[in-house]
This record gives structure tokens, sequence and C-alpha cells, in this order.
């Protein structure tokens, strides 16, 4: 072995952990994990393997919150230094930025101790003509207390999108305070009257729904209201989606048709394509017609967030920078009680309320930013690292499933907050190809059309080092960028000692020191750019020259099954296979 | 003036055309011999010049008096012209109907081409046998050019130079050429300067159910091993389909006369299911209505990306013998001029770093479809369109280029060219101004004289100011074997291809765009970094001599 290669896996990122039946060579264990890496090891002794198997299960399955890994992270800084995070992202900075309050909107204290509803945040806002009796009033009368709020506000259009959960309707039910309070909405905007009123469940749910007293809002009890369903499928659908998709890609030397009749099957990129197609209906209602809209789905917490949030980073460029987006999720998915903990399974709890909600959001991003190479700050590797957090349970943020629960559990005091760190290293996360300067990209228009839809590879193998491009234009463009502004500054560092030593010379002085100052060649240049192996997720690796040139190359056995009889079969070399033996 | 007689009404007014991506133009409509002309007449319009030879087929309707003609063209573009008049529609659709079907190649374009550029360099002797042999001549002294096949007489389809081992002499040549289908003897198709480890290739050997066998084949191949080595013969069909290539004649190397050769059978697709690929992969592309199940399964239907992974994962197979086993081999299919070629090819672009380079593409193109003679004119004479399938057309060409395009994507900084460059191959392939894909072999494009009476495409490319639109910005030259990864998830569909027509790559070109301009900014910060530098040290030199006396 010339170099030994070491794993390292999060306990929290253990998905699920397989014994498999004994072979010669020892009793292989399956590790999945949660940010989809798959690791295989061949442990000799069965007795091993099986104190691993249930040391691993133990593990990876916490009971408390208390004891995740946040608890106890400790990235030696100190109160002050950690409570400056938390302040990073202020919200109520973010709604003063989209021009609220204002006339038509202002801050309710309605929700101040969580009275209305546990859900969601302290602060809320709210049209300013709704009284407090009608926000109660409302409250009753939707799924959880979560009556509608504002999530964005367009400054230009006056519109909003606004959020909440289903109302209690059942077959006949109405509330008056809730009408009054859609009402509001729609007057808040001054420019159109009536507003869309979006169910983004599909129509047969939603229908189910009211005979169990809940379900949708019905056009005659609301005036100026446009309903309109549009078909994304629940949290169980998802989940059911992202275990065929997985199943599929992990398979064993998959075929292009099994790969493409598993993508299908899966529905995954349908599913994504609905979330995409439900986005672009709220910034079109907002853009085009000038009209609110009122997003809700059952409670109001998984759809309602992708919707929104995606919405609002179609209209808005400023959710398309780096600290933007850590704004928008905090906005739509953290502070609105999207229910990370149990959604990513942190603790050991109902796996029929794990669901794939929020990476979903993330792919939808990624397909944007596929289709609009130049309007994201950020690029492709902070997606890859949002997600990789929301299940490492080493930062605060995404614990627990609400607000008032945060605060139960002193998050601010005793955990850190991820945006801090991530904002530090944003020289890792910049898109080079990043245009700022243009407002063309104001509002996204992204095609739906089928054949825009990929498989993200990037995050469904983003460890299966063998099946990426080993060559990255992205690392490439990135380093020289970095280069550019080295060179900027080489240059003006040699202009100026240039016109030291002219005028040194035209003064007839001279001082030895600038002899031996003379600028060394910058080694930056001698440096080959683009033969470094493409990491997606920034890791302080050593640079390596690109894989294909390596003998321990491991597709070697891809190509020929007739010379895979030579190979040691200690592991099986399908690819994202850690070559470990313990 | 053949063509004034299929040329029934040469010229309507107050034509409209739609094409993708630009808004409708009305302008006037000519037909010439060569070209379907509209222009608006206004000034910053631009025109449309549509080869006749690129339209693969053409769909006409009326609505009242005006008609409607689609024009489906060969690189998979779709237009409509709506034509005023029914009997001028009908007029310009016959016409255009007769002159993009021409029997006579010698009607066709090249040969009333006529360059508006100054030929620099005549590309027909761009890249000749001799010049490729010198390039191994340094290295080995193992092979010959023979010209046993001056005249063509004992292959049609081999150039008259092939690279042979020098212990072989003509004689033998013209025996082994007897025992291979179509007379494809085995020839030198690379030479692995690394390890000295070859590929050849040639047509089936003609074994036939009684198992015939040719001794001077087995010891022109064997001549080839060197002591106590194995080599492998790479069968590009599957083992029951040489198997019943025997009926017919042909057959594979039996082990007991090849005892020191193992054979592989790889299967790659040819022919019609190819084409019905293609068929059915451009149709999925071009439906935008279809919901996004049904594009997948269409996607899956067409069996394209299965074939780009059945030839990669060949030409995989057959690098990984020649560098990693350190064994040589020999490359055939039936005929061995298509699936054969497909692999010896992809094989050297990933073991040659020459052949990533725009030149070295260019004389792999040269050497392993042209003159190893890939039958262009037959194989490229409809695209996806055409409804008269003809059982020789095959996107064979086509295949290639995307599964090089899978290589380049892989690798992005390992290419001279970019995937422009192999866009523009496709185009010419199927439609040109230039002589260079006419014919089926070279001495069917000797007796047209092409070289004479036509314009070598590489006489065009080669031309500084075309090259760089060609000219991939992040290439850095490496020496290295590049091994492409072949699973499913790595071989997306070339979208700049498929797609072309059907989705705007504004934004993504302009994120290309934004990407040379980084690069050329560092080109030129480095270079006044250096200016900068060298007038610094300049001063110095100077303040060292005033100090010194």
């Amino acid at each position: 072995m010339e170099h030994i290669r070491t794993t390292k896996i999060l306990h929290h990122h253990i998905a699920s952990v397989e014994k498999l039946a004994l072979t010669t060579s020892g009793c292989p264990l399956v590790i999945q994990c949660k940010n989809f890496r798959t690791v295989h090891f061949i442990v000799p002794r069965e007795r091993d393997c099986h104190d691993i198997y249930n040391s691993l299960l133990q593990l990876s399955k916490q009971g408390k919150y208390e004891d995740l890994y946040a608890f106890s992270y400790n990235p030696k800084q100190n109160d002050s230094e950690r409570l400056q995070g938390w302040q990073l992202i202020d919200l109520a900075e973010e709604y003063e930025r989209m021009g609220v309050p204002n006339s038509h909107w202002q801050l309710s204290d309605a929700n101040r101790d969580y009275k209305i509803c546990e859900t969601y945040p302290r602060e809320l806002y709210v049209p300013r003509i709704a009284s407090k009796p009608i926000i109660v009033g409302s409250s009753k009368f939707r799924s959880k207390g979560r009556f509608p709020v504002l999530s964005y506000y367009h400054q230009d259009k006056e519109a909003a999108i606004c959020r909440c959960s289903q109302p209690l309707s059942g077959f006949s039910a109405r509330c008056l305070e809730d009408e009054h309070l859609l009402q509001a909405i729609s007057k808040a905007n001054p420019v159109n009257r009536y507003m869309y009123v979006v169910d983004t469940r599909p129509k047969l749910n939603a229908m189910a729904n009211r005979a169990a007293g809940k379900g949708y809002e019905n056009e005659d009890n609301y005036s100026n209201i446009r309903f309109q369903f549009v078909g994304i499928e629940n949290i169980h659908v998802m989940r059911s989606s992202l275990q065929k998709l997985l199943e599929v890609n992990g398979t064993k030397g998959l075929s292009v048709n099994d790969f493409y009749s598993g993508l299908e099957s899966s529905g995954w990129l349908r599913h994504i394509k609905a979330v995409m197609d439900a986005a672009i209906f709220l910034a079109r209602a907002i853009t085009v017609e000038n009209a609110s809209v009122l997003v809700h789905c059952s409670d109001g917490w998984d759809r309602t967030s992708q919707v929104c949030s995606l919405g609002s980073l179609l209209l808005d460029s400023y959710y398309r920078t780096i600290k933007g987006f850590m704004v928008l999720i905090e906005k739509d998915w953290i502070s609105f009680g999207h229910k990370f903990s149990e959604r990513c399974g942190h603790l050991d709890g109902d796996p029929k309320e794990v669901s794939p909600v929020f990476t979903q959001f993330l792919e939808c991003v990624w397909h944007l930013t596929e289709q609009f190479p130049q309007a994201f700050e950020f690029s492709e590797a902070f997606l890859l690292q949002i997600h990789e957090h929301i299940h490492s349970c080493q930062f605060g943020n995404f614990l627990g499933n609400c607000q008032k629960e945060r605060e139960e559990l002193k998050l601010k005091e005793k955990t850190y907050s991820l945006w801090p760190f991530l904002l530090e290293d944003q020289k890792k996360y910049l898109n080079p190809l990043y245009s700022s300067k243009s407002h063309r990209f104001t509002v996204l228009e992204p095609n739906t059309i089928s054949f825009n839809f990929k498989f993200w590879r990037n995050m469904y193998h983003q460890f299966d080092r063998t099946l990426h491009p080993r060559q990255s234009v992205f690392n490439m463009i990135m380093n020289m960028n970095e280069q550019n502004k080295q060179l900027e500054k080489d240059i003006k560092d040699l202009e100026s000692k240039i016109k030291q030593r002219k005028n040194k010379q035209t003064d007839g002085i001279l001082t030895k020191e600038l002899l031996h100052s003379v600028h060394p060649e910058s080694p930056t240049l001698k440096t080959s750019l683009c033969f470094k192996e493409q990491t997606l997720l920034p890791v302080n690796d050593a640079l390596r020259t690109i894989e294909g040139s390596s003998l321990a190359d491991n597709r070697y056995s891809e190509y020929a099954e007739e010379f895979s009889k030579s190979e040691p079969a200690v592991v099986s070399l399908e690819y994202g296979v850690a070559r470990m033996t313990c | 003036m053949e063509f004034a007689e299929l040329i029934k009404t040469p010229r309507v007014d107050n034509v409209v055309l739609h094409r993708p991506f630009y808004p409708a133009v009305e302008g006037t409509l000519c037909l010439t011999g060569h070209h379907l002309i509209l222009s608006s007449r206004q000034d910053n319009t631009e025109e449309l010049w549509l080869l006749h030879s690129n339209i693969d087929a053409i769909d006409k309707r009326f609505v009242g008096s005006l008609g409607t003609i689609i024009i489906k063209c060969k690189d998979f573009r779709i237009i409509q012209l709506d034509i005023p008049g029914m009997e001028e529609c009908l007029n310009i659709a016959s016409s255009i109907e007769a002159l993009s079907t021409l029997d006579s190649i010698t009607l066709m374009y090249p040969f009333f081409y006529r360059p508006m550029f100054e030929v620099i360099e005549d590309g027909w002797h761009s890249f000749l046998p001799e010049q490729e042999f010198e390039l191994y001549s340094s290295a080995t002294s193992e092979w010959r050019l023979s010209y046993v096949n001056k005249d063509f007489a004992v292959c049609a389809s081999y150039p008259p130079i092939v690279t042979v081992p020098k212990s072989i002499d003509d004689e033998a040549l013209r025996k082994v050429a007897t025992f291979r289908h179509g007379g494809r003897f085995p020839v030198l198709s690379y030479y692995h300067k690394k390890n000295g480890m070859v590929i050849m290739r040639s047509g089936q050997p003609l074994t036939g159910t009684n198992g015939r066998r040719c001794k001077e084949d087995e010891k022109l191949i064997n001549a080839t091993l060197r002591a106590g080595k194995r080599g492998y013969i790479i069968d590009t069909r599957s083992l029951n389909v040489a198997q019943q290539a025997r009926a017919k004649g042909g057959g594979f190397e039996q082990e007991a006369h090849y005892p020191q050769w193992r054979r592989i059978h790889k299967s790659i697709e040819r022919y019609h299911i190819l084409q019905e690929s293609l068929i059915k992969l451009v149709e999925a592309c071009n439906d935008q209505t279809h919901n996004m199940d049904r594009w997948l399964s269409k996607l899956e239907a067409s069996n394209w990306l299965t074939h780009i992974k059945e030839i990669l994962t060949a030409a995989c197979l057959a690098a990984q013998c020649i560098d990693r086993e350190g064994a040589s081999i020999l490359i055939h299919g039936t005929e061995g001029t298509d699936s054969t070629l497909q692999v010896t090819s992809l094989a050297q672009i990933i073991l040659e770093p020459r052949s990533r380079t725009i030149r070295g593409f260019e004389a792999l193109i040269e050497r392993e479809w042209l003159q190893a003679g890939h039958p262009f004119q037959q194989r490229c004479a409809q695209s996806a369109y055409c409804n008269t399938k003809q059982k020789w057309e095959a996107p064979v060409f086509l295949l290639f280029l995307d599964c090089v395009w899978q290589i380049l994507r892989q690798f992005p900084c390992s290419f001279e060219f970019n995937e422009n460059f192999l866009i523009m191959l496709f185009e010419h392939a199927y439609a040109s101004q230039f002589g260079t894909f006419l014919g089926n072999n070279e001495s069917e494009r000797c007796k047209l004289k092409l070289q004479q009476k036509t314009m070598s495409l590489w006489s065009w490319v080669n031309q500084p100011g075309e090259l760089s639109q060609f000219t991939n910005p992040l290439f850095e030259a490496n020496n290295l074997v590049i091994w492409p990864s072949v699973a499913p998830q790595s071989l997306p569909l070339w979208e700049g291809i498929f797609l072309r027509w059907n989705r705007s790559s504004k934004y993504l070109d302009e994120a290309y765009e934004e990407m040379v301009n980084i690069i050329e900014y560092n080109k030129e910060l480095q270079a006044k970094v250096n200016i900068l530098r060298r007038q610094l040290a300049e001063l110095e030199t100077e303040d060292g001599m005033q100090e010194s006396p």
C-alpha cells in the first residue's frame, strides 16, 4: 500500500447497517449513509462483525437530542463568538429588506408566546387590517393553528407570497375570520384584487382530507380567490420514491435500460418537476398577473416550504447569493417549522416521518443552477455541503422540529450555528461564473420540459468518484479566478516597485534592501490547474493527478469480466466501494 | 444545366420562415441547384442558406391556398416555410425533394463549390500514410508500408498503402486477403509506443461451416506477437452472431488454429438497429409534450445510450488489453468497416494523447474512418427523419462522435478541441460543401477525382481563423491514458446534438463565454506580469551597474 486512506463516517450519517451472508474472506457489512454514501466492509471474523454491527446500530440512533454531536462539538470559540454566529442571519432584517412592515403589512405579536401556533416563529407578518381576533379565529380554522402569514413580499409588484396549513373545512364548515384574513391579504395588494390559493397537494388527497374534517377552500365562501391544485405528492410517496431511486442506482453492473426504467418508475424526477412547476406558478402569478398567492398543503411545513422558498428564489436574486440562500432556508424552512429532526431522522423515531423533502428543494435549486449557470453566487458544492449538515447534527440549526422546540433545547447556548462556518469558507462555494451585475436574471424562468431534468449524479453518487468527470472544469475556473486575483495584486506590486525604482533612480538614491526584494516568480503560475481530482465537497485533500492514470483504478473489472478473475476478491469492486478491511 | 429542369419555381415572394429560437421572418424564397435560400431583403436579418443535401425529409400541408412545407434536416433541425399559393408550394416541394435526393455524386455541391478563402494548406495532403508511418518508424522496425493494394485489386475498401508486419511479404498478403471478408486482411491500426503493443483490424475470417484455415493468416497475426506472449482477438459480435456467420461463409478464429490468441466477444449493434435507435431518440427529443415518465421511457426505449455504453466498453477493453495486459489485439466484426472502426478509433482516443489534439483527431478520422473504408456515402445517406429506410444507413459515425463527446465530458481538459468540433464533423459527414466525406472508400474517391475536383474539409478547418471556434480553452496536454467511466450515471444524453434545436442554449453559451473570458484574462495578466518582471529586473541591473563603479 502506497498510501492508506482512512474513511470517516459520522455516526449520525448512518442510515442503515446491513450484515450480509458470510463469505470465504469474511463477513460483509454494508453501511448506507444519509449523504448517499455506501460503504462495504469485510470483517474477517463473524463475531467481530456482529459486535460492530450492534454498536453501529446503537450509535447511529440516538434517543435524545442531548446525545447528538452538536452538543459536544467544540470549534474552540468563546461564548460571544458563538452568539455572534447565531446572529448572523437575522430574519427581522430580512423582512425589512423585503420592505415590510409597510402601509399594508405589519408585524403581529399574536404568536409572541407561541400561544396561537406552536410550530410558527414568534414574529409573524400579517396584513395591517387583520385584527388579532381575526387571526385567532383563523388559526382555529387551520390545521395545527397555522394561519395565513407572509412568506415573501415582492416590493415592486406589491404582491405577496403567503403560507398556511389546510383549512378545517370538512365538507361544509366555514370560518368568517379565515375568510376575512384571506380578504385582508388580497386587499393588501393594491394592484390586483384577486389572489391565488394554491393547494400543493393532488386534488384526490385534498378531497380525502375533507372526510377527516380538513380539506381545502371553497371558492364560493371566499371572495376574490382563485383556487388551484398543483399536485405534489406527500412525504410517504417521496420517501419511497427516493428509496427506489437509490435501490436502482446501487445495483451492481447497472445497465442503461435498467437505469432509465428505474429512474422512471421511481418517479423522482417527476416529483422534482412538480415542485418546480408549482414554484413557477407562484412566480408567474406575481410577475405576470401581479396577484398575491397563498400556499398550503396539509400542515404547511413540507410542500409549502418547498414551493414558497423556491418561488421566492425565482423572484428574488438575493436568495441566489450565499448569504441570501442561508436567509431563505432560515426563513421558509427553519423558522416556519419544517420538521428537520423528524424528516432527517436525527433521533430514533418514527421511520414514517422521514422524508427527503429538503433534499428535493436542494435538487430543484441544482436544476436551476444547471439552466442558469451565471445566476447563482454559489456552486453545487454549497448545496452538497448544506445537505451534508442537515444530517450531520454537528450544528444546531437543523435540530428540533420548530422554533419553540429549539428554544427549549437552548440550542443557541449549547450548540453552534452552521452559517458562519460556511460563510468563512465561502471561497469554496463560490460560483466562478456568477454574474451579479446583470439584471437579466431578476426573475428566473426555467424551462420545465421533461428533458431538462437530469439525474443529479453528484448528489446521489457524491462519493463514487469513478462515476464523476475526472477533471473538473469548475475547479479549474475557480482556481484561475483565484489566480487572476493574485496576478492583479502582483501587477500592482510590480508597478509600484518599478515606480519606486524609477523615482529612486532619478533621485540617485539606492537602497540595498530593494535589490533583494525582487518578487520571486509566483509559484501559482507553475502549478497545473486542471489535473486535480475533483472533489465535490471541498476537503483538504492533497491534490492528486487525474484518477484515470492510477493503476489502482477500480473500474478495471468493469469493462471485461474476463480479467476480473485475476483481481483479489477481498472487496467487491463495485463503484462507490471503499477498499477497506477491518 | 441539369438543375434548371428540376427547379420549377425558382422564386416565391412573401414566404414566411419559422425556425427554432428565431422570430418568424417574411421574405423571398429562392431555389438554386444546391441551396434553398430565404432572404428578407432587410438589413441585419440573417438569411437562411440551406444545402439541399442537408434535407432529410419534407412534409407539406395546405390550409386553403396557403401551403406549408416542413423541412426536416439531417442535423435534426426542423424548419417551416409558409408559402402563399398552392401551385408554388407544390412546385417548391417537388423541387426540394428532387434536389435533395440527387443520384449522382458528381452533381453534389462539393463539385460546384468554390471556396471564398485562400487555401494555405491543402487538406488532401495533410495526412499522408507515409507521414503517419514515420511517427511509428522511429520506435519500431517490425512494420513496413505495403503498396500491394495500390490499384485497389487486393481489397476494394482499403487505401493503396497499408501498414503490415515487416516479415510478411505482399504475396502472403494477397493470400490472406482471400481469407478475410472483403479482402480486408489484418493491418496495423495503432502502435502503442509505451510498450510496443499494437491494435490490428481486419474483416472476419472466411472459415465457413467446414472450418477453413489459412496458414498465411495465422502467420501474419502471429508475426505481431512477442515470443511467449499471447494476444487478444476482440470480435465485435456476440458469439452467437459470429457462429451464425459461418453459415454465410464467414466465421471467427478457431482456438485450435490460433493457439496464441484469446478471443473475446463484445456485442456491438449494427445497421438498421442503430438507425432505428437514432430515429426513436430524435423523435423522443422533439416531442416537448412528453411528461416525465414518457420522456424517460422513450429515452430508454431508443437504446441509444445502451449502444454508447457497449461501444465505449469494447473500446476500453481494447485499450485495457494494450496498456494494462501488455497484449496486442486484433479487432474485427463482420466487414470490419463499422463497429471495428468505432473500437479501434476510440481505443486510440483513450491511449494516445495525440489523437486528442485537433490535428491528431483529424488524422485519426482520416486514417481510421476515411482510409479504413467506412462507407460514409451509404451510412450517412439519410438521417433520423427519412421514411425510405435502406439497410445500409446507420449512424455509426455519429455514435463514435457521441462516444468521443462522452470522454471529452469526463476529461474536459484533455482535449484540444471542443464540442463544436464534434458537432461540425457530424454536420459535414451528412451534408457538406467539401469532398472529404463523399464516397465509400479510397477507391471510389480516386475514381471521383475528389482531390482535383473538390475541396477538402481540412483545408477549411485548419485555417487559424476557423480553428479558434473549435479550440478547447481548457486544454492542457497530458500524456496519460484516460479511462472513462461507462456506468449509465456517467453517460448523459448529448444535448448539444439532440436537444440543440429544442431548447435555447443562450444561458449556457453565455456561461461558456464567461469561462473563456476568465481564461483569456488569465493569459493577459500572466503576460503583463512577465513584462513587468523583466522591466524591474532591467532597472535593477541598471542600478547595479550604477552602483558598482
